[in-house]
Formats: structure tokens, C-alpha cells, sequence
């Protein structure tokens, strides 16, 4: 920043923006309001790049009980219960101080699910780093996962699921996506609009001290560059015994209809807050900074309503309860202070004790930012690097073991391990014993599986099929537990939209989504945007993060994704063509390009019925998704799992024209890899491969066919730990 | 039997304590403030979590909740007293157990599935799941406790997950009323969820009474 600099360009706003806020207030604004309009008109909270974009997606479904616009989203799972879900971005804050950013993308995700009287059971993470043998990757990853592991742990919500990768683009700028499921009796549900002329308006929780100030606009908006240290103090610090305690009180006071409305406090504090709340409801709020409990008694008005602290919620009372709230805040030893009240003057107005210190309309402030087009260019040529690290002369056992102790393949126990995946008690499937994580809902009677997924180097080769792929693989996830999608969250995570590459991947990859979700049928109730990931090296991967909740009938009749008998029958279903365009062995290879085969949803969704079935009748012994690293690795997985080996023959895929290496290692949608009964897998119109036993992994695929030893596999897929060897500071 | 399950502000098991307790019997909560256990409670759980936040040392500000006086004066009547993880924890911290739990040697929280041996030798699948569980004490006492058979439980061969002194998991009171442990029973109630092993645990309890 240098000091000739205006203070609204300063703040993030354009020269334009500026001009029409001007025009619309019909005078410059004071301090107070720049600094709310620059948060409010920042790319996090206006979506002013990906809005119309947006607009495409399918929103609508029987089973939605809240879509987009609320906290988070909401789908009916019977009994007069909804499960609520959203998934967000923590990513900038991370990639500055990592065990605090990752702390409270977790918290922040947590409030958005209890805001509207959900009670949190699950937190699901997806990761992105940059290549594990960098030291900055390693320092990142280490603070991210006990940050996340700190507040999960801590606050007694279960961390049940996740996906890391390591690619190079994310060297500069990590992605930290967190995503949380909660279950929500319906008739205790609220919306966040805030209703009733003369109701109070409570803030509740934490004191409010000058952490987080500018998260929005100076983080969360713009390029990460050198020197970012020296925004630290933008990132906000968290407190998970706070959020517990706030959590419980919230729950408390929604069972016994306590509360109108009620919000988290997230990106811009109370100014995104009461001003969403206001527009939401049509509206007008007056707030009296003079009441808000501080930290630090001098702040400035313009500091308490920008301040970014943690674990706060603002509620909308009627006057005639506010002593029974109260009541409960002093039970749950948190803090609760009436601030302000609903008007109907159609503004937010921020007082001072007496004096008015800002005014603006509720319209201009929350819904008067312009939306952009994006300016989207195809590139001509592969915008990121590729880096050799396998000969290519390597043959099938070779590339099978450095494909297994790839840090984006390898087993995660070092990760999950530091997770709580059991409290709570409805974790049927913990992590690694299956594709998707599944709960039961005694409440209900029914279970529900959750997955995270989204390849950012695929989509990074073909911004349309590697979105449509990410969709799919979820769906097969919950496929495999015998789940069918409810409902998906997704979080979009992109470089800069004011250029043409990033803009096109974004453009193409919300079209995708949108084709994708329409033709399975399901709703996107909820999700995040997040732009400007760039470091000085260039953009991201595009990494769409796609979360989706599927329903299953019986928590007792799942599939793990490892084998689970000797003797057993292997097969193939599903129309999975590989290909190693955008493999993981293309990326070892240093073989990256563009284009990527689009996949045939009808036909994937046609599979994942047929598993979904029968996984749901017991038939299959294991179901596992043929995901990164192709057939070979999944096939590797579901032995190491188990500890039984098998012996296939991949002929009947080259007879379909795959050449060895393209039927071992070739990824692409729609494969499930199965086991069970010969009989029951050609009813179910499997390809045969081979049968599960021994102790080897012995594959047939012509001049690459090899035999090795599972303990062999299992040491290269189990080495996360040893490369870690994290430092921890 | 009626079971008590301890609630402090920040604790995180209370609910899967109850759950479980209610397997075997009637369970209701015991909010901390609360001096008295409420009549009928033979018996309390001290659950897992953060009571407190745990941010000064894990259990050091719950001992001196009203609720624990009334645990305190339970145990001296020979009432059975199960602290689970945060709950052993306040146990020692409150000197009902001898010990402390200190941080996990390698520093980090950790959550896996692990065998414990109880006195007998017979094997249990309960999971541990917590950054301060490595079981300390002076050697004389550690012998004393061994002389006296009240190491109730210690991690099978090779599967200490922290750094226990002598791969103790959890240890009981001269009276063996009042037991702690850092596994978690009240998460092996259910073979849906992992297996069933935590019951026996529970039950060691209940004969307390018989």
C-alpha cells in the first residue's frame, strides 16, 4: 500500500464502485461507511464475479427444505427431521497462518449449520497443498490438520471424512475447505431474515476485539503475494470452548422458540450480519456500537462493526423475551447484549450511543454492488507446469508403488488419526473403511453418507469434464455405501475472474455443475465462492469442491471398499473407459495437457443405481470407486484394507481397446470396483476380473503384467507419515 | 441402576455416556453446578471432553464444580465413580485417582482403535481418542499400584498410543469403586459403530453395587 493511495482503492473498491456509491448515497460516505461498503461490495460477500454464474445452478428438489441464500442448506430426511450442510472456504487465512485459519474455517462452518437450529454431527475437510517435498507444504499441512483437529476435537462434533491432494499450483495458496452436516428437528428451524418492527436485536457469544479486521476484502479478495506475513493480524483466532458453549445456549433457546431469527457472524462481522439480515427480510436495523461487549474499550466504530472475532451470533428476539434469553446465556456462561432493534426504515443505521455515525440504505449496502461479466479465453496451451518425477520406462510394479506412496493417493491414518470420528455416536463407517462416510440418525431411524470430492488437475485439463467428474464421484461414493444423493454443497475455488484463463475455467466449470446436478437429479442447496487464489506463480488448479449427502434406509447394510473374503469373485460395473490424459500417472510422468473424455452421466447414474441396490440387498462384499491412479490402485486399496490379496486378468478391458497401461493406471468416471458372489456380480452385469485371496497382488495386462507382495504395497501406500516429518512450529 | 452423567460447560461425550449408560439401566444428566446428584443416582459417569475448555491443564478447573463435591462424597460411600478421558482426568486432578494424564508423548491428539488387557488378560476393542493421555506417576506408586492390583487396564502389547508409564490405560481406587480410564467404553456400546467391548467395562462398574 503506498500512502498516495485513496483510501476506498486501499480498502479493495474501485474507482467506479466508489463513484456509485456516491451516486446512490447522493454524498461521500464517512469512514464507518467506506469500510462497511468495502466489505459488503468485496468479491466474498457480494459474489460479484460468480452471481450470474450461480444463476445457473438447480436449486429446487421434493426433499429441500432450505436452499441457497440461508446459513446453509437443508433436506428432508423423514420423520419431521432435516439434515443441514454447506461447505466453505477458509483458504487465504490458511495459507497465512495455517493452525488458526484451518481452526476457524471449521468454526465458522459450525455456526453457519447451528444458525438455523441444526446440532452439528459431522465435519467433512478437503485440502490442497503444494507438493509434499516442499518444506512450506509440510509446515502448511501440519498446522491445517491439527487446526482443524483442535476445533472438531474440541468442540465434540465428529471429523469423519476428507480428501487431500498435492499439486504444485497450490505451493503459494493452500485450499482449506471445510464442510459440516447437522441434523435439525424441523419445527425448530429459523431463517436468518430478520422480521417484527421493534424486536431486539442480540449479540450473542464472544466479546468483539479488532482480530480479523479486513478479512474480507484484504484476505479473502484479492492475490496473495509476497509478504503476507504481515497480514496476520487480519486472520481471527479461535475459540472452540466459546463456540461449545454458544452452540448449546443457541440449540436451547430455538427448542424452546426463543429466537426470530439468527445469523453467524462470519466474513465482515457484523456489518455482513445485520445487513443481510435486514435485506433478507426487507427491513431496516439500527445497531448501537456502544453496547457491543469489547475487548479492547477504545475501539472505533468502524473496527467493531468490521471486526472479524469468532464464536458470535446475532439473533433477532421479541422484546418480551429478552430476559428469558438472557437467562439462558447466564446458564451457559456466555455473553448476550441487546445492540439494536429491527426499524422499518429501510436502512442500517450504526449508532454511537445518540449519534448517528453511519446510514445507508439496507438496498444500496447488502444488494447495490455491481455483478460483472467474466471476460472468459480458452487457452491455447497447458497454463500450468508438469514435472517429471517416474521414468517413463518404469514398468507396471514400478509405477503401481510410486503411484501408491504418491502423497495425493497415500493413506491418510496420519491425518485422520488426529480427528475425533467417533463422538457423537453415529459413525458407522469411519474413515478409510469405506468411500463415503456414514452416520446413523436414530432420530429418523435412517442413515445418511456424506462425501467430499473435487480433482482440481482434471479440471485443470478440462474445466467441463473434471467438474461433471467430481459430481459423479461423489455420487458413486455414496453408490458404494448404498446411499442415493439428497441434496450437494459446493465450494468454488478459482484464481483471479478479472482474467481471461481462470474465467473461462470458472464459466465452464459452473456450466458443467449445473449439467451435472440436472441430469442426477440433484439440488445444489448451498455453497461458497472463492477467487483470487493466485500465487506469484499463477492461478491455482480451478477446484471445484463438490459435498453431497445421500440417504440410505439401513445404517446396517453398507459396503466397505475393502475386500472382505478369500475367494471371492472381482468385478467391473459401470462404463468406465480409462484414460491416462490428466492421470495420476500423467502427472508423475510430467504428461500433462488439455482435454479430457467427456463422461456419459446417464449411463454412470444407471451404474450407481444398480450398486446403490445392490449394496442396499447385501450382495456385494465390498463396492470401491475406481478413482485416482485407476484400477490398479483401487484394486491395491481394497486389498491393503482388508489384507487379501487377489489375481486378475485385465484382458476383457483390452479387449475394449485399453492398452496395458491404460487398463492399469487409466482414470476416468463411472468404474466400480466390486467383490462378492461370480453368480450375483454377472447378474449384475459386472466384467469379471479375477478373485480376491493370498497374499500377493498378482494383475495380468500384457507386457506389464507383474505379481507383488501386499506388504510391499501396503509399506509404499502407508509412507504419509515418514514424508511428513513435519516440523512444528 | 441409575446412572449419573456428569455436564460441564465444554464436555463433549455427555451424550454417547448417557446413551450408553441407558443400555444398561436408567441414565440421566448431572448439570455442574448442581451440589447434589438428585435422588436414586447410585452411580456417575465423568465424561470425555474439554470441560472448561481444558486451556489451564485438562480437569483442573472441573474438580471445583459443586457436581464433583457430590462425586467425592459418592465415592467415599463406596459408590461407583467411571471417569472416561476428560473425566480420569478430573478424578486425578480432584485426588480420587492417583496420577496424571500428561500430553501425548508425540504431541499430537490421537484417535485409533486399540486393545486393552484387563486384569485377567482378557482383550477389549475400545477406542482412544485425546492429546493428554499419557498415564504418569511416581514409580513407588505405579509399584504399589501394580502390588494392589488396581491397574485395571493397559494397552495390549505394542498398541500404547501415547506414552503411558508401563502401558497403563486405567487404574482404580484402593475400594475399586471409583475407576478412570482414557479409552472410551461409552464409544464400543454398539457393533454398528465399532463393537461392544465398552459394555464389560460398564458393568464392572454396576457389581460395585451388587
Amino acid at each position: 500500500m503506498t500512502a498516495e493511495l485513496s483510501p476506498h482503492r486501499a480498502l479493495g473498491l474501485t474507482d467506479s464502485e466508489y463513484e456509485l456509491i456516491v451516486e446512490k448515497l447522493g454524498r461521500e460516505p464517512n469512514g464507518v461507511e467506506l469500510a462497511m461498503f468495502s466489505l459488503l461490495w468485496s468479491e466474498h460477500c457480494a459474489y460479484k464475479h460468480s452471481k450470474k454464474l450461480l444463476r445457473k445452478l438447480p436449486t429446487e428438489g421434493e426433499r429441500v427444505v432450505m436452499g441457497p441464500g440461508e446459513n446453509a442448506g437443508a433436506v428432508d430426511v423423514g420423520s419431521g427431521y432435516a439434515v443441514a450442510f454447506k461447505v466453505e472456504s477458509h483458504n487465504h487465512p490458511s495459507a497465512v497462518e495455517p493452525f488458526e485459519g484451518a481452526a476457524t474455517g471449521v468454526g465458522g462452518i459450525l455456526r453457519d449449520v447451528f444458525a438455523l437450529g441444526a446440532r452439528p454431527i459431522a465435519i467433512l475437510d478437503s485440502l490442497r497443498f503444494g507438493e509434499l517435498d516442499s518444506e512450506r507444504s509440510r509446515y502448511l499441512l501440519d498446522g491445517a490438520v491439527r487446526g482443524i483437529g483442535h476445533y472438531g476435537n474440541s468442540i465434540g462434533v465428529a471429523t469423519v471424512g476428507g480428501e487431500i491432494y498435492f499439486e504444485e499450483p497450490y505451493e503459494h495458496n493452500c485450499l482449506v475447505n471445510a464442510m459440516c452436516v447437522g441434523i435439525a428437528r424441523q419445527e425448530d428451524m429459523v431463517r436468518a431474515a430478520a422480521a417484527g418492527v421493534g424486536n431486539a436485536v442480540v449479540l450473542m457469544g464472544a466479546s468483539t476485539g479488532r482480530d480479523g479486521i479486513g478479512g474480507a476484502s484484504v484476505l479473502a479478495s484479492a492475490e496473495l503475494g509476497e509478504g503476507d506475513d504481515s497480514k496476520r493480524p487480519t486472520v481471527q483466532i479461535g475459540d472452540p470452548f466459546e463456540e461449545s458453549k454458544v452452540l448449546e445456549c443457541c440449540l436451547e433457546l430455538l427448542g424452546k422458540g426463543l429466537l426470530v431469527s439468527l445469523q453467524d457472524l462470519g466474513a465482515a462481522g457484523l456489518t455482513s450480519s445485520a445487513g443481510e439480515m435486514a435485506s433478507a427480510g426487507g427491513v431496516g436495523i439500527d445497531l448501537d456500537v456502544a453496547r457491543v461487549p469489547l475487548r479492547e474499550p477504545d475501539m472505533e466504530p468502524f473496527e467493531i462493526m468490521v471486526s472479524e472475532s469468532q464464536e458470535r451470533m446475532l439473533a433477532v428476539v421479541e422484546p418480551a423475551r429478552v430476559a428469558e434469553v438472557a437467562a439462558l446465556f447466564e446458564k451457559w456462561q456466555t455473553g448476550c447484549a441487546q445492540i439494536g432493534e429491527i426499524t422499518d426504515s429501510g436502512l442500517v443505521r450504526v449508532l454511537r450511543d445518540d449519534e448517528v455515525v453511519g446510514e445507508m440504505p439496507v438496498d444500496v449496502l447488502v444488494d447495490g454492488c455491481p455483478l460483472y461479466d467474466l471476460e472468459p479465453s480458452e487457452p491455447t496451451e497447458w497454463p500450468y507446469g508438469n514435472r517429471a518425477s517416474l521414468d517413463p520406462e518404469a514398468n507396471g510394479e514400478e509405477a503401481l508403488l510410486a503411484l501408491l506412496s504418491s502423497p495425493s493417493i497415500a493413506s491418510k491414518r496420519w491425518v485422520f488419526e488426529q480427528y475425533d470420528s467417533v463422538v457423537g455416536s453415529r459413525t458407522v463407517r469411519r474413515p478409510e473403511s469405506a468411500d463415503a462416510a456414514v452416520l446413523q440418525l436414530p432420530e429418523s431411524g435412517n442413515a445418511i453418507a456424506v462425501s467430499i470430492d473435487g480433482n482440481g488437475r482434471r479440471v485443470a485439463c478440462d474445466p467441463h469434464a473434471g467438474t461433471i467428474e467430481a459430481v459423479l464421484e461423489c455420487a458413486q461414493n455414496l453408490a458404494c455405501v448404498g446411499a442415493e444423493p439428497l441434496g450437494l454443497t459446493n465450494c468454488l475455488n478459482f484464481g483471479n475472474p478479472e482474467k481471461p484463463t481462470p474465467a473461462w475455467q470458472l464459466d465452464s466449470a459452473v456450466t458443467a455443475l449445473a449439467q451435472a446436478c440436472e441430469a442426477l437429479g440433484v439440488p445444489v442447496v448451498g455453497g461458497n465462492v472463492s477467487l483470487y487464489n493466485e500465487g506469484p506463480d499463477g492461478p491455482i488448479y480451478p477446484t471445484p469442491v463438490v459435498g453431497m449427502v445421500g440417504e440410505l434406509p439401513d445404517a446396517a447394510k453398507t459396503a466397505g471398499s475393502g475386500f472382505a473374503r478369500e475367494g471371492d469373485a472381482i468385478g467391473l460395473i459401470g462404463p468406465f473407459e480409462p484414460n491416462l490424459a490428466g492421470s495420476e500417472l500423467a502427472k508423475l510422468r510430467g504428461e500433462l495437457g488439455m482435454g479430457l473424455p467427456e463422461p456419459d452421466v446417464a449411463a454412470v447414474a444407471a451404474a450407481c443405481s444398480v450398486v446403490r441396490f445392490a449394496v442396499r440387498e447385501g450382495r456385494l462384499a465390498s463396492a470401491h470407486d475406481v478413482s485416482d491412479g485407476g484400477l490398479a490402485v483401487a484394486l491395491a486399496e481394497s486389498a491393503i484394507g482388508s489384507g487379501i490379496g487377489f489375481q486378475v486378468d485385465l484382458q476383457p478391458l483390452r479387449e475394449r481397446g485399453c492398452a496395458p497401461e491404460e487398463a492399469l493406471f487409466g482414470e476416468g468416471a463411472g468404474g466400480f470396483l466390486v467383490s462378492g458372489e461370480a453368480a450375483v456380480l454377472e447378474e449384475l452385469g459386472a466384467t469379471l476380473l479375477g478373485t480376491t485371496g493370498g497374499g500377493t497382488i498378482e494383475i495380468a495386462a500384457g507386457d506389464r503384467s507383474f505379481s507383488l507382495g501386499l506388504e510391499t504395497a501396503a509399506e509404499a501406500w502407508r509412507s504419509l507419515a515418514e514424508r511428513q516429518a513435519a516440523p512444528t512450529t | 441402576m441409575i446412572w449419573g452423567v456428569l455436564q460441564f460447560p465444554g464436555s463433549c461425550d455427555e451424550r454417547d455416556a448417557l446413551h450408553a449408560c441407558g443400555q444398561l439401566g436408567e441414565a440421566r444428566l448431572v448439570w455442574h453446578e448442581d451440589g447434589e446428584l438428585g435422588g436414586g443416582v447410585d452411580g456417575v459417569v465423568v465424561p470425555g471432553g474439554f470441560s472448561y475448555g481444558d486451556y489451564l491443564r485438562a480437569g483442573a478447573i472441573a474438580r471445583f464444580s459443586p457436581a464433583m463435591e457430590a462425586v467425592a462424597a459418592l465415592a467415599a460411600d463406596g459408590g461407583p465413580v467411571l471417569g472416561i478421558c476428560n473425566g480420569f482426568q478430573v478424578l486425578c486432578e480432584a485426588g480420587l485417582l492417583p496420577g496424571a494424564l500428561l500430553r501425548n508423548e508425540d504431541l499430537r491428539f490421537v484417535h485409533r482403535q486399540v486393545d486393552l488387557l484387563d486384569a485377567e488378560g482378557a482383550s477389549l476393542s475400545i477406542p482412544v481418542k485425546h492429546g493428554e493421555g499419557r498415564y504418569w506417576a511416581p514409580d513407588d506408586v505405579l509399584d504399589e499400584l501394580e502390588r494392589n492390583g488396581r491397574v485395571a487396564y493397559r494397552y495390549a502389547p505394542g498398541q500404547n498410543p501415547n506414552g503411558s508409564a508401563r502401558d497403563i490405560a486405567g487404574v482404580a481406587n484402593e475400594t475399586g469403586n471409583v475407576l478412570g480410564l482414557m479409552p472410551h467404553p461409552e464409544h464400543a456400546v454398539d457393533p454398528l459403530t465399532g463393537s461392544t467391548d465398552g459394555l464389560h467395562i460398564f458393568r464392572r462398574l454396576e457389581r460395585v453395587l451388587a
